[in-house]
């Protein structure tokens, strides 16, 4: 009975979304009903994420039809973890949209596209049914479509063309995976899918199969040569969309190559995650190449996005406990540090009227609490001990030096070094500096816009400091991904 | 059967990849109804191609045709329906704004 926990963060965001329809007019009662549901959410999904510790995966068959017929919703840690994490990082934006966002947009549905977007990214972490990921990848992509247009100026009609243009295509190949895939099979649970797969011992076929979903998943992920669409189409929107974007989007292709491929092709590591090693490697060079050639604040945030998801792919691609380990806590670390970094250029960007460095400087004389917060989300994003993106890091080069891939781990170091660097400069010359005129104007008016980064900024904090609290959820998580046949006995059993 | 729905599978994806390529943002709407055609008959024909009576226990048929790839099928199509549809006007918006449909001239940055 306590089960049908792991139903209400799929309904908590589906009916709040209907409710705001209603009442688009009234922007305050909005944002009194997203708060409050976000609140709520928060709390269902930490209780789920301890329910699962607890008492191991749950599944839960929709309408009592038993899977593999039947659709599955399955919540192991990875899925529940990842929950809590998307309704905070949502929350925290939300709290940020009281302030940063225009009435305008307010009223033509931003809290009900943010509220089926959120529907979409949990739908998508806790399904157990290959093509009902398909369906919540079309609900989240759908609300984000809506997000990245929304307001209609000129830069955001261009990009969200290539942005829309490129996931209909690839929306068009996942059907078309999925498809290959029924026919080799005949099933589309995913533990069932294991199983089968398993048993025929993964031919060439599946394996072809399963190149086509890395492209799939790879595009929403913006992995090496399918990242291309991220850059423009991150900076177009206002800061609050991409702090969720960001936090959330590519979060949810990373998920998804994940769970294919440490539940379903796993039987020729040698072909497919060699591949995703090279893959992973090339993003991270990628991404730096990016964030030290832009002299845009926005930019150089969105090509750390490119270079985040390499690091994390790169743990799948160790597929050993620690190298997992490593991918789900960065990743988790991840949707904190990059919503917080977004919201904290957003404010920025209001304080100084432009995302170039080289109009602005000085803001330290004026806004200290903005400089320092900056310094500890740069710091954090780079790795640097005390904070939370250190764990996730060090474990991942213990994954790749266990599973020998000593020159990645070499190139990942490098590119973390390269990535303090593309965000100290954003430090040095936006925060320190001489004051100019941009920032010398009267005091611009933040007040609010701040302290939802802080808390985000807290919790990386406490992630770091207080890791023997996470810890262990974290393990569960690797060793679930490890061992399929946890996540097998939990939605087929008897 | 399964050969020739096979090859015009590849037909529709080759002209949806052709028109893909090319700059007039209609032609480009279109290549994208094209392939999602092409994924759909794909899934229809991936399911396998038997002979057997429609769906519906009332025909007390024998055998039946497979009719989960027909579910799967409906509901990409309304989907890939409801984001045509909304590229559709987003590339009218668009037009409005920028007064072109070219794609090379909505390159670069749009606020210069």
């Amino acid at each position: 009975m306590m089960n049908n926990l792991i139903i209400l963060p799929i309904l908590i965001p589906f009916l709040t979304a209907i409710i705001l329809l209603f009442i688009r007019k009234s922007v305050k009662a909005e944002r009194i009903i997203s708060v409050l549901s976000g609140i709520a959410l928060v709390i269902i999904s930490g209780l789920l994420v301890k329910e699962v510790l607890d008492k191991g995966a749950i599944s839960y068959a929709l309408g009592g039809w038993a899977p593999p017929f039947g659709i599955a919703l399955v919540a192991d840690s990875l899925a529940a973890l990842l929950v809590l994490f998307a309704s905070i990082v949502v929350l925290i934006c939300i709290l940020f949209s009281i302030r940063g966002i225009d009435e305008i947009r307010v009223k033509f549905f931003f809290y009900p596209l943010v509220q089926f977007l959120l529907l979409g990214v949990i739908g998508a972490f806790l399904t157990g049914d290959i093509f009902n990921l398909f369906v919540f990848f079309e609900v989240l992509l759908m609300a984000s479509y809506g997000l990245i247009t929304l307001g209609g100026s000129k830069a955001q009609l261009q990009e969200s063309i290539k942005y829309v243009l490129i996931n209909v295509i690839s929306s068009a190949f996942f059907v078309t995976a999925i498809a290959l895939l029924y026919s080799v099979t005949g099933t589309l649970n995913i533990a069932d899918l294991s199983q089968r797969v398993a048993e025929v011992n993964q031919p060439g076929i599946l394996t072809v199969i399963a190149f086509l979903f890395m492209i799939v998943f790879g595009m929403k992920a913006a992995i090496f040569p399918l990242y291309f669409w991220l850059p423009g189409s991150y900076a177009a929107p206002p800061p609050v969309i991409t702090a969720l974007f960001a936090g959330l989007l590519t979060k949810v292709g990373i998920y998804a190559i994940m769970r294919v491929f440490t539940i379903i092709f796993y039987h020729e590591p040698q072909i497919t995650h060699l591949t995703l090693e090279i893959i992973a490697v090339l993003t991270m060079v990628v991404g730096v190449i990016g964030a030290i050639a832009y002299q845009d604040m926005q930019k150089i945030l969105v090509y750390n996005v490119v270079a985040g998801v390499g690091f994390i792919i790169f743990g799948v691609s160790s597929l050993n406990e620690a190298g997992l380990f490593g991918a789900t806590f960065y990743l988790l670390h991840d949707m904190l540090i990059k919503a917080a970094l977004f919201l904290l250029v957003g404010a920025i960007m209001i304080i100084t009227q432009t995302s170039s460095m080289k109009n602005a400087s000085g803001l330290i004389k004026q806004y200290p609490l903005v400089g320092w917060s900056f310094l500890v989300a740069a710091l954090s994003l780079a790795g640097v001990p005390p904070f939370s993106g250190f764990f996730g890091k060090l474990y991942l080069i213990q994954g790749g030096f266990e599973a020998g891939q000593y020159i990645s781990v070499i190139i990942m170091i490098i590119a973390s070094l390269l990535i303090l660097y593309s965000v100290m400069r954003i430090f040095f010359s936006v925060i320190l500096g001489e004051e100019n005129h941009a920032s010398q104007n009267e005091k611009a008016n933040i007040k609010g816009l701040l302290y939802p980064s802080m808390i985000l900024l807290f919790l990386s904090f406490v992630m770091g400091f207080g890791a023997e609290f996470i810890v262990p959820h974290v393990a569960n998580a690797a060793e679930t991904l490890l061992n399929p046949e946890i996540y097998i006995e939990a939605v087929l059993k008897e | 059967m399964e050969i020739l729905m096979s090859i015009t599978v590849g037909v529709l994806f080759m002209v949806g990849t052709y028109l893909l390529l090319s700059k007039s943002l209609l032609k480009v709407v279109i290549s994208l109804m094209l392939l999602s055609h092409g994924a759909h008959l794909l899934l229809l024909t991936m399911a396998g191609l038997q002979s057997g009576a429609p769906p519906l226990l009332s025909l007390g048929a024998e055998s039946y045709t497979d009719p989960l790839p027909q579910a799967l099928i409906l509901t990409a199509i309304v989907i890939s329906f409801g984001v045509t549809s909304f590229l559709l006007v987003l590339a009218y918006r668009t037009y409005k704004e920028h007064k072109t449909d070219d794609l090379d001239q909505l390159r670069g940055s749009a606020d210069e």
